[in-house]
């Protein structure tokens, strides 16, 4: 029997987030090699040019549409979702590995009764399953699993699937009124960090780390990551210092990240830091200890002191733009 | 009120992984084992909610007789009783929450913590999936947590900031750092711990539907570019930046 794939895809405020264009084109890829059919499902009230998950090489998408689905809630979309997969009889499922994804994946499982695979950074097919690779003990090793059973489940960490090219075709739309929503659970506030980009969101991170010396000094780095359309970044050791919010940490007990762009300034490279960031496309550091251990991650380093090297790299950005 | 923390035991964060000859897992040879970090605030906020509704904290861990390390420690901590489900072997996360949620039920705890992650197979589901298996409500990735009367209000840590999700018991939290300060072990609680019974029972059997294939290094990366000492050697990093890698 073909396998029916569902891509799950994800929207805030009404706008499809980037990584579920990751997913549809993962989850498109993977139907092709395996002879699947492939839509998608989104869950909201009013959500922007659904169509262009066309472009990603997904034909169709569902909206599960109630004002009570605009925003998360752990019980509504857990129902909601999992009754649409019943209905449609999906046997493998792709979220994003975000933090709804990571909240939703595993109680859609439980509920279909399927496998899951998280936060996997590959994906292979070998004798006609799926073989995902994902990172354990903070990446310093990983892991080749298969899942067993009629139903797949599997979130894909973000940034590291390259959706590719955009196409010029749109997808077909159907909305689904959804009648009743289960709100045991809900979201009665959402709290933005006031106009800051989120390092897990990011393309770009500027990371400073117990080498700026003090909270005084992040400015340079709040300018550096500023010109660069940056979020900022923090190591442990100076989040524990009250320096920086937590909300800024990278690492085991912070966020993993994968921008295109990691600087680390300052930072040595602890491995619990490395957890967090080392699948990052390219990394850049500078630290004026040749040892530290983050210069076995960086692709690019100095190995200087940040109190020159980064107002220097302030102005040369500053020139690029000029042109 | 009855309170339960799942406590697991895991491989230091610190631990140099080395490859098993099974090819399958690490090799435990010299690894120091810990109660796993996130498990830590989790037991702090059990022992707080207990502090604030009354009743009894009991600890639940799966796992082969070493995890009795961790179970002391959180009994140390001041937890009040504990039970050891049996199992030495490689159980997937919805098998660990199988058992876990059989024992939850035995025990009638209306109010669990987790924490958010292991962080050996960093895998972050057990708690929903416990949940689920219960039906209970749950919070993940909590930062923030406020019990009023029949209301759970947590907060949960999102992408660009916090979202505050109100729910009500029977209810499973797992906890991130933020959530607390977790105390120390007062040497009147060691002691009192070592005069605890631990019970042990067999976890209940269950099947995996995660099969490891193979475990693996991540491959090395090509060494970087060291482009020199000073800020001389900005514009050429810029340049890369913008030419090689194009990310900029
Ligand atoms: C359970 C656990 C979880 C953890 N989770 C995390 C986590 O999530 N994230 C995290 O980051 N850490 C985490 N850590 C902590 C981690 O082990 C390190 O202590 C921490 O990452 C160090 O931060 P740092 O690099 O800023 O500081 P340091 O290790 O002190 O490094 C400072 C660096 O700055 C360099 N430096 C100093 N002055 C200058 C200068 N003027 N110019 C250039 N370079 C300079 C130094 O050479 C040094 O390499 C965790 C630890 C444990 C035990
Ligand atoms: N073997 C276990 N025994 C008790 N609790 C566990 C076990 N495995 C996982 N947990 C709990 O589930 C949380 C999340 O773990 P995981 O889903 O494995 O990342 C942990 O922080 C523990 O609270």
């Amino acid at each position: 029997m073909a396998n029916k794939i569902l891509a799950v895809l994800e929207q805030r405020d009404g706008k499809l987030k980037k990584v579920s264009f990751e997913v549809a084109k993962t989850a498109a890829d993977i139907a092709t090699e395996l002879g699947a059919t492939v839509e998608a499902v989104v869950l909201g009230n009013e959500i922007e040019n659904l169509e262009k998950v066309g472009n990603y090489g997904v034909k169709k998408v569902f909206q599960l549409k109630n004002t009570d689905l605009q925003n998360y809630s752990t019980s509504a979309y857990t129902q909601t979702l999992s009754n649409f997969i019943d209905e449609t009889g999906a046997d493998i499922i792709f979220f994003g590995n975000t933090a709804l994804g990571k909240d939703l994946a595993p109680h859609v499982a439980v509920k279909i009764n399927a496998g899951l695979g998280m936060d996997c950074t590959h994906l292979e097919i070998s004798g006609g399953e799926i073989i995902a690779t994902r990172p354990v003990y903070a990446g310093k090793a990983l892991v080749d699993i298969k899942l067993n059973g009629e139903k797949r489940v599997f979130t894909l960490r973000p940034n590291v699937f390259n959706p590719g090219e955009p196409s010029n075709e749109s997808a077909e739309v159907e909305a689904k009124e959804i009648p009743e929503v289960n709100l045991s659970s809900k979201v009665i506030e959402t709290k933005k960090s006031e106009g800051k980009l989120d390092v897990a969101e990011a393309s770009i991170i500027v990371s400073g780390g117990r080498g700026m010396k003090g909270p005084e000094h992040f400015h340079l780095v709040e300018e550096l990551a500023d010109l660069l359309g940056a979020a900022v970044g923090a190591s442990r050791a100076v989040v524990d210092a009250g320096w920086r919010p937590h909300s800024e940490q990278v690492g085991q007990t912070g966020k993993t990240v994968s921008p295109n762009l990691y600087i680390a300034l300052g930072i040595s490279g602890a491995i619990q830091h490395l957890a967090g960031m080392r699948s990052s496309k390219y990394i850049v550091a500078v630290n004026k200890d040749p040892d530290a251990p983050i210069f076995g991650v960086a692709d690019y380093g100095i190995t200087g002191d940040v109190f020159e090297v980064v107002p220097a790299m302030i102005e040369e950005i500053k020139k690029l733009k000029q042109g | 009120m009855k309170i339960a923390v799942c406590v697991n035991h895991v491989p230091d964060t610190a631990t140099k992984v080395k490859i098993g000859s099974d090819g399958k897992s690490i090799d435990p040879a010299g690894v120091t084992y810990v109660v796993n970090p996130y498990d830590e605030f989790a037991i702090e906020e059990a022992l707080k909610t207990k502090e604030q509704l009354g009743g009894e904290v009991v600890v639940i861990s799966l796992g082969s007789d070493a995890n009795k390390e961790s179970i002391r420690k959180a009994l140390a901590m001041g937890a009040d009783s504990a039970v050891l489900l049996k199992d030495n072997n490689f159980r997937d996360s919805f098998a660990v929450g199988k058992a876990l949620a059989a024992e939850i039920k035995n025990q009638g705890a209306e109010i669990v913590f987790f924490g958010k992650q292991s962080v050996d197979y960093d895998n972050s589901v057990t708690g929903q999936i416990t949940a689920e298996l219960l039906g209970y409500n749950c919070v993940t990735v909590v930062v923030d947590l406020k019990i009023d009367g029949e209301k759970v209000i947590a907060e949960r840590e999102i992408e660009g900031g916090k979202e505050v999700v109100e729910t009500s018991f029977p209810v499973i939290i797992t906890a991130q750092k933020g959530l607390n300060e977790p105390r120390y072990a007062s040497l009147k609680g060691i002691m009192a711990a070592k005069r605890k019974t631990i019970e042990e029972k067999d976890a209940e059997p269950a099947d995996n539907f995660t099969e490891i294939i193979a475990m693996k290094k991540p491959a090395p990366k090509q060494p970087g570019k060291i482009l020199g000492s000073d800020a001389s050697a900005v514009p050429e990093l810029i340049r890369l930046l913008r030419e090689e890698a194009k990310v900029i």
